[in-house]
């Protein structure tokens, strides 16, 4: 193998949360000579898959079946997946989470000893693995702590990735920012994994993290990549009002009920089955999250939500499930809403309403993690294989981030294997990103500077009003122009912070750019696609309509304006389009 | 008007400053609002060069710990009605060297948490199709509440001992390492002896108690520490008495 300079590696990953970790396990145990960077702007154990709470899908007890999980998947997403990704994830799911386990993942369990598992969402048997209510928590930790052992890892922590170098038609590696110093270097890589997460974070109410900004994604999209399905925008029905707190689907799948302003089960209204004391799979509280999130909305046209300081909610009741099993099987949700809401679920309701939580779409990959760049490999939230289609099912994205980790992990370990060299343009390319970076953002610009408070709030009004749970053609194309404006506005931005030390100014201006750029993606997308389908539901269409629209969008980057949308046909196996139903 | 509450939050700028100082700021004193949320109030209203660490606000990254009123607190859990009537004063975590403002650095952490292999040890390796290792809810139970740590390491900035010696693992490394040690699939306890029984090891260990005090998710670092030593002096007497047996 070659000898490596400082910042010269095989593999590169951009992003220590699951995906990356995951991925960064499979290279070093595909090839031990690989040298693999982990790059990431925050210590790995702070990602955002850390916040994940109910659980993670797969097949293992013996009453269930790979087909199963398939065609729940597929429903679920509306028929937008690509079924052969989805026929690999099912069967991949049950390897990833028994590796995790025996990484020490500490699964709950039966009382003989095996594993548990709990319903979810949309799921037609009980196949969820979880961690009590902490399961991104702990699956995150176990495998941060597990690549430890790994030599061939090297860890840069708190490095801002600002672009990737491409060369050549091959992507070989980043340009990054160490924060606690403000160096910006080339580091270059024979191939990179982007496993960067969503972008939450450019709208206001979210369960995301503030580090969930999309960055990868737009690094990608600027790079010619195309961005699949952005329009497919996952709203969790149960997030607390204000915080946007996550109440994980588990407290339904446990048997908790969704209440309006009546005390009144209403998702009966809204063709999800009829109430039952217990959770039936794929009914009521347990259907798919779009629908649940869009019959909250017509609940509230009709006046039958509670009105609050923070908008308008319903009530989440568990207090029937009683102490012991919400100490031990939500414990998360009670130190939630005691610390946060001040309530006590066990004696109380929990107040929620629909919480903008996932990205269905992201960079698009091949089964593989491969995208259309040569050497550019995506995983987890930031990428669209597509196993999640129009709407993903709960506790697909936790098994999701492992299984296409891992593939990203060995297609990148493979490509690395081949040591292209590397092009003698890489040191020119980031000199001309330090100076981009230093002009644009250090440099006074003019006598009415902009803040990137102000740009940051007027982007998530635009995206609420524009993209929220449903669309119409003048509220996208007014977001669509604000979006635009924003772009302009945001190069007039000159931050007061121009120290090299921990610039979290100049991270937040990097970010909104990012962010920005995301965000014109996903309006485009919308606009373009006249039809409803799964958490795309736009009111002048109200049906789904496979003629056209059986294909995933793909937006690329233009010059100028709004990007290109064009589309690519879903593929079938053996699942053909149907309707989707819950509750029969 | 609306209310306000005064924030006097420490900063430090290595290129400019040689001292840290205090700077006040005044922010509106909301009822939902947490001292994380006075603090991007500051940074996105009052002062963009105000630097910290935060992600999830929700308790779970770790990432927002500070001395609030001179405790070790996560901020994102800290409401600011729990600090009246003011001022608030916000420094970074004791003990730790301060990169800049609110920002510690936190490098010897990470590598203490590596010192105490922080993984599975097993004498063989078990092939995954074989399924999963058998683990009843009270066996998990022995190492449950050690598992729960954030790495959010307020627990260094309370332990006196962790502060005067760089060398000490501390609290949240030994915790991790029961995490492993007791937990019925692991058979390192051996190789993390080595580490633990040591110098900067258990040992160093006043039993001050700070640590589960302040340890926002009750992992209790000091029962985790006594349990150790407990087992720990068993364990080295056996190796005397019996040199060649297996511990």
């Amino acid at each position: 193998m070659a000898r490596y300079g400082p910042n010269e590696h095989d593999v590169l990953i951009v992003g220590g949360g699951g995906a990356g970790l995951r991925a960064a396990i499979a290279v070093a145990e595909t090839n031990p000579e690989l040298s693999i960077a982990v790059v990431s702007k925050v210590y790995p154990m702070r990602s955002h898959t850390v916040s994940a709470e109910g659980g993670s899908a797969a097949v293992i007890k013996d009453n269930d079946s790979f087909d199963d999980h398939a065609y729940d998947t597929i429903s679920g997403g509306d028929w937008l997946c690509d079924q052969d990704a989805v026929e690999a994830f099912v069967k991949e799911a049950p390897k990833e989470l028994l590796q995790l386990e025996h990484w020490g993942c500490p699964w709950s369990r039966e009382e003989d000893g095996s594993i548990a598992v709990r319903s979810f969402g949309g799921m037609t048997n009980k196949r969820t693995w979880f961690a009590a209510d902490k399961t991104g928590f702990h699956l995150l930790h176990t495998m941060f702590q597990t690549t430890m052992k790994y030599d061939p890892i090297q860890r840069y922590d708190e490095y801002y990735v600002t672009r990737l170098l491409v060369d050549n038609g091959r992507c070989q590696g980043v340009v990054a920012i160490e924060l606690a110093t403000g160096k910006i270097e080339a580091i270059a890589a024979r191939s990179v994994i982007m496993c960067t997460g969503g972008c939450g974070r450019i709208f206001p109410f979210t369960t995301n993290g503030n580090i969930k900004t999309g960055d990868g994604m737009a690094f990608a999209y600027r790079e010619g990549v195309p961005l699949k399905d952005m329009e497919f925008v996952q709203y969790h029905p149960t997030g607390l009002p204000f915080t946007g707190i996550l109440i994980t689907e588990a407290a339904r799948a446990e048997g908790g009920h969704l209440l309006n302003k009546d005390g009144y089960r209403y998702l009966q209204d809204y063709d999800l089955g009829e109430p039952k004391p217990e959770p039936i799979h794929r009914s009521m509280e347990l259907g798919p999250r779009d629908r649940l999130s869009q019959a909250f909305e017509k609940e509230e046209e009709k006046g039958r939500t509670i009105e609050g300081p923070y908008g308008s909610y319903i009530h989440l009741d568990i207090q029937h499930l009683g102490e012991e099993i919400i100490d031990r099987k939500l414990p998360f949700v009670r130190e939630l809403c005691l610390k946060y809401e001040n309530i006590d679920p066990v004696k109380e309701m929990i107040p929620v309403r629909p919480v903008v939580h996932y990205m269905m779409g992201g960079i698009d990959t091949d089964i593989h993690g491969a995208t259309k760049l040569d050497g550019l490999y995506a995983a987890g939230e930031t990428a669209c294989v597509s196993i999640n289609g129009a709407n993903r099912l709960g506790s697909n994205s936790l098994t999701e981030l492992l299984v296409f980790g891992a593939r990203a992990g060995q297609a990148a370990a493979e490509f690395a294997s081949e040591q292209k060299p590397f092009s003698s343009a890489l040191e020119a390319l980031a000199t001309d990103e330090s100076r981009r970076i230093e002009k644009g953002f250090f440099s006074e610009n003019g006598s009415n500077p902009e803040s990137i408070a102000s740009i940051r709030q007027e982007m998530y009004q635009a995206m609420e009003k524009g993209v929220g749970i449903y669309r119409s053609e003048d509220s996208l194309e007014r977001s669509q122009e604000k979006i635009q404006e924003l772009q302009e506005r945001l190069m007039n931005v000159s931050i007061e912070d121009h120290s090299y030390t921990f610039n979290t100014e100049l991270v937040a201006a990097l970010e909104l750019s990012n962010m920005l750029d995301i965000s014109e993606a996903i309006i485009q997308s919308a606009l373009q696609r006249t039809e409803s389908r799964g958490s795309h539901q736009r009111v002048n269409y109200p049906d789904r309509d496979d003629e056209h629209f059986l294909a995933h969008s793909m937006a690329y980057k233009s010059e100028v304006g709004p990007p290109k949308i064009e589309y690519q046909p879903v593929t079938i196996t053996r699942w053909p389009p149907g309707e989707r139903v819950y509750g029969h | 008007m609306e209310t306000t509450i005064t924030l006097e939050v420490q900063r430090y700028l290595p290129e400019k400053d040689t001292e840290p100082y205090f700077q006040e700021y005044k922010v509106p004193l909301r009822k939902k609002w947490v001292v994380l949320d006075a603090l991007n109030y500051i940074k996105d209203n009052i002062d963009g060069t105000l630097s910290y660490r935060w992600s999830c606000r929700m308790g779970v990254c770790g990432s927002c710990g500070m001395m609030v009123n001179d405790k070790p607190v996560l901020t994102c859990a800290t409401f600011l009605e729990e600090c009246l009537p003011g001022p608030i004063r916000v420094a970074p975590l004791s003990y730790f060297d301060v990169i800049r403002d609110l920002v510690v650095n936190t490098d010897g952490f990470m590598d203490k948490l590596k010192r105490v292999k922080p993984w599975l040890i097993t004498d063989q390796v078990k092939p995954v199709p074989e399924g999963e290792y058998r683990q009843t809810p009270e066996q998990k139970a022995e190492y449950d509440q050690y598992s729960m740590c954030i790495n959010c390491m307020l627990c260094y900035a309370a332990c006196p001992v962790a502060g005067l010696e760089p060398e000490f693992v501390g609290p949240a490394a030994i915790a991790l390492a029961q995490r492993y040690n007791y937990d019925s699939r692991d058979e390192g306890r051996k190789q993390r002896n080595e580490e633990l029984l040591g110098e900067g090891g258990i040992y160093s260990c006043t039993l001050v108690g700070e640590c589960s005090e302040v340890c926002p998710k009750a992992v209790d670092p000091a029962g985790a520490i006594q349990r150790y030593k407990v087992s720990g002096a068993a364990e080295w007497w056996k190796s005397v008495v019996v040199p060649w047996g297996d511990t």
